[in-house]
Formats: structure tokens, C-alpha cells, sequence
């Protein structure tokens, strides 16, 4: 068993700027003791998928309040895919109607956080992740 | 104010009162808390007398309505005369959308426009660009030509009525083509009123809808200004804001000391571009947060007209009256809003709004209960508007000019909220000022340890937010939500590629070409960009000559 940080890319893909959410979720899972990289704004779902593998995280977290999410987030699902990162847990966040979270769990998203989740619940729900894909 | 005798009498009587009275209340009755803190983390007394304000100089620091330094207001009579402007924020999907939507509102009283514009526009992309893909229209009108300017605002009295666009680096552009649409139906510029947002500084703060580095992006900005100082005396040029410095997670001072020192640093370079202070200073105009904390936000407004008056006199040497003025739009902070049990917002945006007319606001937009699901649906913002007709027309509060002066909490939160912002000012200045402070990350990094810290409140239950950390319940979301017209995509598409066939090609490219020998010189750009989007060159094309000319600006990444 390697001592090795679990390693999270938290990212903001498309064109909003909204970035309070994010840089608070990767503040609240750094002081939760895991390595967050933060990729900055305006990033492709390329940019994302290129960063994860290059950084060889275990879980990538989106945040997008834009409203492109139905678009966007299935496509860093099949990226993902394509480049082989099968184990890699995708995860996200912003203003998501409840209606769309099914299309995006299908789509590959573990979870779906809205508006109003306590850090808490996702620093459990990763710590939860994590230990089953062990 | 006070008398210093009866001060040092009330001061014994409230010792008197600490060991007396109220000891004797805590042990029956313990309060419910160790410290009260407001929205912004900061500590509030238990009881506010003349103690807490007695150094205040009434005529020095509160003077009277519609004079200096406006502290009680602007107007010498406020909403006796003429009530604030109900402006709602509105765009989604295409322009003939959005135009049925402004139609709907000013039917149902609405007293001026105000325009939210999609990312693609906000980017200076055109709806078809790669870039764009996914965002078409979801959070506001995409505006790609002039083509799409005419069909927002057909049918719309532009003469009669004041139009807000909330844009900040392509303002110039979709200002020229606000003036181009309104000139080809015969109303000439000088006769238009309204408002660009064109606050790029806050962009690189918090909103970060920046596109080229701060120092062209501040070029472009005074060339609005001189501009507007030439030929639109209706029209103001900035809006200079600190909703979204807000939004991102600021406390209620660093909203007001970064906002006003942005407008500081606007009035520099325009007064080191050559203009007279008191030609442009009249037309400056700010926009503001309207959060939960009520008294704090009052406090903050008050303050924001005292600073203002202050600096644009003491400090920039103003002598017109109107240099003086702070007038501001506020809005209701959507940050508060909660996806749980919605209904609650239209309680939480009454609140809020109530804040910003005590406060003194110009004009007011009241978000709709279900902005944290998505954007507002027609009956959401119907409600949201009527929130602001209740409190004008229901409530007496607008029978009186600032009626909330004198009171000892509120004149004690008006001065900490000045006091606060000086701090604030020192700082930025000792890191070299604003631009410097922003490639130093120093505004980003307070608004985040901010957000950081509210968000560790919530998750404590220090903090309650109803309907989230209590009283929240599992239940179903009972109110409609607005979807899009996936139509309206394929629309705007075929109506972009049918400008970029029938235009005179020729003349695009001359104009494009005479842009971007201007843009590598110093000459003022509007007269060139409306040149240009006459021809009906695009939103990207103008902008890509500018990204050619001037390169895009990285931020640097910190958490």
C-alpha cells in the first residue's frame, strides 16, 4: 500500500467564470488532506482530460453554472473514456437542474452536487468513492 | 452632534446599565449566541447608543439630501419625486426571444431594459464558433451582428425608454451596434439613454470575463468614456461594479473598497487620457449588491455616496456637483438564493430589495425565486417585479427621504463600512495600485478566503441558511422551470451565415482592416467600430482583430 495522496483535478470547463464554487470545493478537499490541482478557467473538455492524464489524478471534479452542462460534461465522460481513464471518478457541480442529473449519470457522472451542498457531503462522498475503487 | 456632557452622563448610566439591568437579564436570560456576526463575518454589538457615534459631525458627515457628500441621498426629495427605476435583467435564446421577453416586462410596468447577454457574446464569439458550443443562449441573448441588435430591439421605444446591457470586454462593439440599430430608425445617438456595464476591472476580480490584457482593456474603456463624454450626454459609460466582486464570495467591504477603487483608477486614466473631470465624472455610474444582512448593506450603500463624494472632490479636484454623485443599480444577490424550497427566495429578494431603497438606490432589478435552478421562468419574474412595485407603492418607506439616518446602528455601520474601505485603499496602494494588485492575485485571494470561510460557516451551523442546513426536508420542486427552444439555435445559425453571404464584402474587410491599423495606434476605436459593425462585420471578426492586435490575457491560477 503506497502512502500516496489521492489526487483530485478540479476543473472549470466552458465559458463562465463563476469560479467561487470551485475554488472553495478544492480549498474544502485540500484541508480534507487530498492533492488538488486546480486547472483555471476556461478550459476545453480536452484541456480537462489532457490535464488529468497528464497529471494522473484519481477524480476529476467540474463545476459549471453556465447551463452548458448537458453538453459539456458527457463530453468529458466520453474523452475520458476514449483515452483509457476508466478508473478515474468524474464528478460535478454549479446550477444543474435536478431533471438533468439522470442524462448526466448515464452519461458517466458519478454525482451531481447543486446548489447548497455542504463541503462535507463531498468529502464523504469521495472518501466513499475512493475506497470502493480500490 | 452630541453634547459632550451629556455624553460622558450617558456613558456612566451605561455602565451602570452593564452591571445592573442587563447582568441581571443574561442570568435569567442567556443570549442565544457567544458573538453575532453579520453576512460578512463581522462582530455586532449588542446595543448601538450615541456612544458608538459620537464623533459623528452631521453636517460634515450626513449633510443633507442632494448635497454634499450625499450620504442621505442624491435627490433633495428621493422617491417623492420619481421612484427608482425597475429595471429586470433579462435575455435568453435569440433576439426575437428576448424581444418578447422586454415586450412582457415594460407590459407589466418594467420602467427600463436591462440585457443579459450569453458567454459566446460575452467572449466576443459568434454563435456558431467552436468556443461556443453548449452555450448558445442558455445565460442570456446571443448577439453575434447588428442584424440581431435590430431584431432585440425592434419595436421598442429607444427614445423614450433607458436600455442597460451587461457587457464588459466587447461593450464597445455592442454599444456601436446599439447606436447603429437606433440611428438607422432615425433616433440619433445623442438622444439615447442607457447604460454599458464596460467595467473590465471587476472582470479580472471576480467575474473574470476578460479577454485582453488589462492595460488595452483600459484603453478601450476610456475610449467609451471620451466618447460618450462627446456625443451621448445621455448615456453612461461605465458601470462601475461590485455585484459580482459580491457574487464571488466578498464580504460587504471588500465589495465597496474594490469597487470604488476601481472607479478611482477609471477616473486616473481618463483624467491622464487629457479629459476634464468634471465633463465625465456626471456619467459614471455603479452598480451594487443587495445581500441579506440588512442593516450592513445600508451601511454600505450610505457609505459608498460619502467616499465617493469625497475623493471625486478632495482627491480628483471636482467641481461640478454631479462629479460628486454616486448613483448606482443595485440587484438582489442571487448568491443567496437556494435550490431548496425556491418559493423562499421571493421572501429572501423582498428582504434584500427593502435594503437597496433605504439605501437609496437608482435603479433596482429583483431576481425571480428560481435563479438558483436555472433562468427565470415569465411568472418568476413577475413575482420578482412586483416585490419592487409592493415596496413602492405598499409600504410608506419611499414617503421620506432616508429614513434610517440617524439611527445609532446604522450611522455606526455606515462609518465601519468607510473605515474599512480606507484599509482597503491603503493596501492596494502599497501593492502599487490596481492593476499591479491584480497580476498579484491580492483581490482574488481575499474574495476567496471570504467565500472559504462563509462556506465554513454554513457547513458549521454557524450559519443558518433556512431551507438548506435547517428546516430543509426532502421535497419535490413545485415551480416551472424555463427550457430553452432548441430551435433557436439552428435559427440564429442560418440568420448569421445569411448576413456573412449578403454583405458587401469589400467594405467589411476595409473596415476590419481600418479597425486594426486604429487598435496598434492610440486613436479612439468607437467611430471605427461602429464603421465596422454597420457593414455588419461580426462580433468575433471585430474582436479577433483586437485579440491580433493586442493578444489574451491569462490569469494567474491561485486557490
Amino acid at each position: 500500500m503506497s502512502a500516496r495522496k489521492v489526487r483530485i483535478l478540479i476543473a472549470k470547463p466552458g465559458l463562465d467564470g463563476h469560479d467561487r464554487g470551485a475554488k472553495v470545493v478544492a480549498r474544502a478537499l485540500r484541508d480534507a488532506g487530498y492533492e488538488v490541482i486546480y486547472t483555471g478557467l476556461r478550459q476545453t473538455p480536452e484541456m480537462i482530460v489532457e490535464a488529468a492524464l497528464q497529471e494522473d489524478v484519481d477524480a476529476i471534479g467540474l463545476s459549471l453554472l453556465s447551463g452548458a452542462h448537458l453538453t459539456i460534461f458527457p463530453r468529458v465522460a466520453a474523452l475520458m473514456k476514449e483515452q483509457g481513464l476508466d478508473d478515474v471518478m468524474l464528478f460535478g457541480g454549479g446550477i444543474i437542474p435536478e431533471d438533468d442529473a439522470p442524462a448526466l449519470k448515464q452519461a458517466g457522472v458519478a454525482n451531481v452536487f447543486g446548489p447548497g451542498t455542504s463541503t462535507q457531503d463531498i468529502i464523504t462522498f469521495v472518501e466513499q468513492e475512493m475506497a470502493r475503487r480500490k | 452632534m452630541f453634547d459632550k456632557e451629556k455624553l460622558a452622563e450617558l456613558r456612566k448610566r451605561h455602565e451602570k446599565w452593564v452591571d445592573g439591568t442587563l447582568q441581571k437579564s443574561l442570568e435569567r436570560a442567556p443570549e442565544r449566541a457567544d458573538e453575532f456576526i453579520t453576512v460578512s463575518s463581522t462582530p455586532v454589538r449588542r446595543l448601538y447608543t450615541p456612544l458608538d457615534v459620537a464623533d459623528l459631525d452631521y453636517p460634515e458627515d450626513l449633510g443633507l439630501p442632494g448635497e454634499y457628500p450625499f450620504t442621505r441621498g442624491v435627490h433633495p426629495t428621493m422617491y417623492r419625486s420619481r421612484l427608482w427605476t425597475m429595471r429586470m435583467f433579462a435575455g435568453f435564446g435569440t433576439a426575437e426571444e428576448t424581444n418578447a421577453r422586454f415586450k412582457y416586462l415594460l407590459e407589466h410596468g418594467e420602467t427600463g431594459l436591462s440585457t443579459a447577454f450569453d458567454l459566446p457574446t460575452l467572449y466576443g464569439y459568434d454563435s456558431d464558433a467552436p468556443e461556443a458550443e453548449g452555450e448558445f443562449g442558455v445565460c442570456g441573448v446571443a448577439i453575434s451582428s447588428l442584424r440581431d441588435m435590430e431584431v432585440l430591439l425592434d419595436g421598442l421605444p429607444l427614445d423614450r425608454i433607458t436600455t442597460s446591457m451587461t457587457i464588459n470586454s466587447p461593450a464597445a462593439v455592442i454599444w456601436a451596434m446599439y447606436i447603429v440599430a437606433a440611428e438607422k430608425r432615425g433616433i440619433p445617438r445623442a438622444k439615447l439613454g442607457g447604460t454599458i456595464q464596460n467595467d473590465i476591472l471587476k472582470e479580472y476580480i471576480a467575474q473574470k470575463e476578460f479577454i485582453f490584457p488589462p492595460e488595452p482593456s483600459m484603453r478601450l474603456v476610456v475610449d467609451t468614456i471620451e466618447f460618450g463624454t462627446q456625443e451621448m450626454p445621455r448615456w453612461n459609460t461605465i458601470s462601475i461594479s461590485g455585484y459580482h466582486i459580491r457574487e464571488a464570495g466578498s464580504t460587504a467591504a471588500q465589495e465597496l473598497a474594490f469597487t470604488l477603487s476601481d472607479g478611482f483608477e477609471y477616473v486616473r486614466w481618463a483624467i491622464d487620457r487629457g479629459l476634464d473631470v468634471d465633463a465625465f465624472a456626471p456619467r459614471l455610474s455603479f452598480f451594487f449588491n443587495a445581500h441579506n444582512d440588512f442593516f450592513e448593506e445600508i451601511g454600505k450603500y450610505r457609505a459608498a455616496r460619502r467616499i465617493w463624494a469625497r475623493e471625486m472632490r478632495e482627491t480628483f479636484g471636482a467641481k461640478n456637483p454631479r462629479s460628486w454623485w454616486m448613483r448606482f443599480h443595485s440587484q438582489t444577490a442571487g448568491v443567496s438564493l437556494t435550490a431548496q424550497q425556491p418559493e423562499n427566495n421571493i421572501a429572501r429578494v423582498a428582504i434584500q430589495a427593502l435594503a437597496a431603497v433605504l439605501g437609496g438606490t437608482q435603479s433596482l432589478h429583483t431576481n425571480s425565486m428560481d435563479e438558483a435552478l436555472a433562468l427565470p421562468s415569465e411568472t418568476a419574474a413577475r413575482i420578482a417585479l412586483r416585490t419592487q412595485q409592493i415596496i413602492a407603492l405598499e409600504t410608506g418607506v419611499t414617503n421620506t427621504v432616508d429614513p434610517l439616518a440617524g439611527s445609532f446602528f446604522v450611522e455606526a455601520e455606515t462609518d465601519r463600512m468607510e473605515a474599512e474601505s480606507r484599509e482597503y485603499f491603503h493596501r492596494i496602494a502599497d501593492l502599487g495600485g490596481v492593476l499591479p494588485a491584480i497580476e498579484q492575485g491580492f483581490f482574488q485571494l481575499e474574495i476567496a478566503d471570504a467565500a472559504s470561510r462563509y462556506q465554513w460557516e454554513i457547513d458549521q451551523k454557524k450559519r443558518i441558511v433556512v431551507g438548506v442546513n435547517e428546516y430543509s426536508g426532502e421535497e419535490k420542486i413545485g415551480i416551472p422551470i424555463l427550457k430553452m427552444d432548441q430551435q433557436g439555435y439552428d435559427r440564429q445559425v442560418a440568420r448569421l451565415r445569411e448576413i456573412r453571404r449578403t454583405r458587401d464584402h469589400r467594405a467589411v474587410s476595409a473596415r476590419l482592416s481600418d479597425l486594426r491599423q486604429a487598435a496598434a495606434g492610440d486613436a479612439n476605436l468607437m467611430p471605427f467600430l461602429i464603421e465596422a459593425v454597420r457593414e455588419y462585420a461580426t462580433l468575433q471578426e471585430i474582436m479577433d482583430v483586437l485579440r491580433e492586435v493586442w493578444g489574451e490575457y491569462r490569469e494567474p491560477v491561485i486557490v
